[in-house]
């Protein structure tokens, strides 16, 4: 028996240090494809960004390439308004989601249920950017004023899009919260409602965190659906009703059109994206191991 | 069997379902590296194989047009028409990518110093306004009021006493560029214009909304939109053919030096009266003043 597993071990491309050098050279050059894409993305915007100059590049309030205007601040203005938009609207609709489908359904709605919001994910982008253009635009346009392309319609996009993210990863966790917190405090005589508010949705505030942290990362990177609603407009929007540009959308509206130094500004702008989503995740690293420590500490 | 066998079957199985994984993933992670670094370097197409007319969204569907009745009359090689914008077109014709590059602004000096233009038709440019929109005409200078952000109500041109929302299309857009020549000049878009990345969208924006105004290649004005009259003179093939009608622009295919055989006869067939004929149908003023004169 051993030999015959030893013969197995000895034929080519199967032993164990030829697999391992294979996994470590795949991983690897996941890592390379990042470097080549950060590379890539630097080289491209670099030029742009110095010859504009840093600073002015940030904070400018006019994008007017054919005018050489290179300012893309009512851009990140406008990215960080549509993604709190979509928290706002889409968190608490997730975390409700996901308490109702760990802790409430019965397990016959849960086992319909969790599988249609899973379904969400699946739909593409496009078609929620449509059916945003279709019916959410000229609703807000005809109720509340405006042109409808908002800051407001891509965040009420954005928050629906983000929901199937938010809420299987919130609802992992909780489940993952041992049986026994719930039976500790039952027995302590606390409610249904009680034990969720107060004892397993802190236990599982990290995963909700970083569930939260992914929609977030998916809300400012969207693109498709949020040129169709948002309307494109170069300034920082004064009201919810107002239109609104995002980073993602500058590069992908310019992108065919762009040439020389405009094209290089809308290589800037990804580098600009790119610094903001690694600040973002920095900070989402550095915020969850302390809350599984903190966690950890609840347990005890 | 033994317990132990199955195990280590078992395990053996495992590694060799790894390495099967890690071979497939070594070609994949292969062939994304491939392609990052293909990225780089523009693949020139067959010459004889296909033809490729590579550009302006506003010329593409008058060249697809134009394609499929030249491929119908047994015309060969075969036309690929591609979108992309005025500036991926000349960008594709100066480097080789394409064949043919299309445009629907004028060239610049650099551009005009490597590139061979043949203009295949004119084309109007509209000014155009939801049909609720009781407004009729405009002048010149009112609109580049309104577009560059001084007059911001109907009321001031006789309208209802509403905002004015203002459709444009992107930068580097052959469309915008002609309206930025034709109409606003020196003076810059507001930063408040909803920018739109296509004739149809900017249709559909206006057709939408009551208080809109935008500008749209004259072939696609129809039915759901309002074109306005500029400086008096109503935007139609005959004012524009007469150059009357003051927003006029170039349709154009471009070739890097002399055309190759397949392609100098597809242009003998949109610049002959076939071709012409069909671009007249399609509603833009032929470039040739011989057809429906």
């Amino acid at each position: 028996m051993k030999e015959q597993v030893l013969t197995r071990k000895r034929r080519p491309g199967l032993s164990e240090k030829g697999v391992e050098r294979v996994l470590t050279a795949i991983a690897f050059s996941s890592i390379a494809v990042l470097a080549l894409i950060t590379v890539f993305i630097f080289v491209g915007g670099i030029p742009a960004i110095a010859k504009t100059g840093l600073w002015s590049f940030v904070s400018g309030h006019r994008w007017a390439p054919s005018r050489q205007a290179f300012g893309i601040f009512p851009m990140i203005v406008g990215s960080l308004y549509v993604t709190v938009g979509a928290l706002i609207i889409g968190v608490p609709l997730s975390l409700a989601g996901a308490v109702f489908l760990s802790e409430v359904a019965p397990p016959n709605v849960a086992r319909v249920v969790k599988p249609a919001i899973e379904l969400l994910a699946g739909i593409p982008s496009v078609i929620y950017g449509f059916i945003g253009l279709v019916i959410l635009v000229p609703l807000i346009r005809d109720h509340l004023g405006g042109p409808g392309f908002s800051v407001l319609a891509s965040s009420i996009v954005l928050g629906i899009m983000i929901l199937p993210t938010v809420i299987s990863i919130s609802y992992d966790s909780l489940k993952a919260v041992p049986a026994y917190y719930r039976d500790g405090s039952t027995a302590l005589g606390a409610t249904k409602w009680q034990t969720i508010y107060m004892v397993l949705l802190p236990a599982a505030r990290s995963g909700i965190l970083a569930g939260v942290i992914l929609g977030m990362g998916r809300a400012i990177g969207e693109t498709m659906a949020v040129i169709m609603v948002a309307g494109n407009a170069t300034q920082v929007p004064g009201s919810l009703l107002a239109p609104v540009r995002t980073l993602t959308s500058n590069i992908a509206l310019e992108m065919g059109y762009a040439a020389g130094l405009h094209r290089q500004a809308l290589f800037g702008t990804g580098v600009i994206l790119f610094v903001i989503i690694m600040i973002l995740s920095i900070l989402a690293s550095l915020t969850t191991p302390a809350k599984g420590r903190a966690r950890r500490g609840a347990a005890r | 069997m033994s317990k132990g066998l199955l195990i280590q079957m078992l395990f053996s199985d495992r590694i060799r379902w790894a390495g099967r994984a890690a071979a497939a993933s070594a070609i994949v992670a292969l062939a994304i590296t491939l392609l990052i670094a293909g990225a780089g370097c523009r693949r020139t197409p067959r010459v004889g194989a296909s033809i490729t007319a590579a550009g302006s969204t506003s010329v593409q569907p008058f060249a697809e047009f134009l394609a499929e009745s030249y491929m119908a009359g047994g015309g060969a090689p075969p036309i690929n028409v591609q979108g992309g914008g005025s500036s991926a077109g000349i960008q594709a014709a100066i480097e080789g990518a394409a064949q043919i590059g299309m445009s629907s602004r004028d060239l610049k000096p650099d551009e005009k110093a490597v590139l061979k233009e043949y203009i295949i038709a004119h084309d109007a440019i509209a000014i155009i306004v939801n049909p609720q929109n009781p407004v009729e005409a405009l002048t010149k200078a009112q609109v580049r009021a309104v577009f560059s952000g001084t007059v911001t109500n109907w009321k001031q041109f006789g309208g209802p006493d509403r905002a004015i929302t203002v459709i444009s299309r992107e930068e580097g857009s052959g469309t915008r560029s002609s309206f930025d020549e034709g109409v606003l000049k020196e003076v810059a878009l507001t930063p408040s214009a909803l920018v739109q990345d296509s004739n149809g969208s900017v249709r559909e924006t206006v057709a939408g909304d009551r208080n809109a105004i935008g500008y749209l290649s004259l072939g696609l004005v129809d039915s759901r939109v309002k074109a306005v009259s500029l400086d008096g003179v109503q935007p139609t093939l005959q004012t524009a053919r007469s150059k009357q009608y003051p927003l006029v622009r170039p349709f154009l295919f471009l070739t890097k030096g002399d055309p190759p055989e397949g392609v100098r006869r597809f242009l003998d067939y949109v610049l002959g009266s076939e071709g012409q004929t069909i671009l007249l149908k399609e509603g833009l003023v032929p470039a040739n003043p011989a057809i429906g004169g």
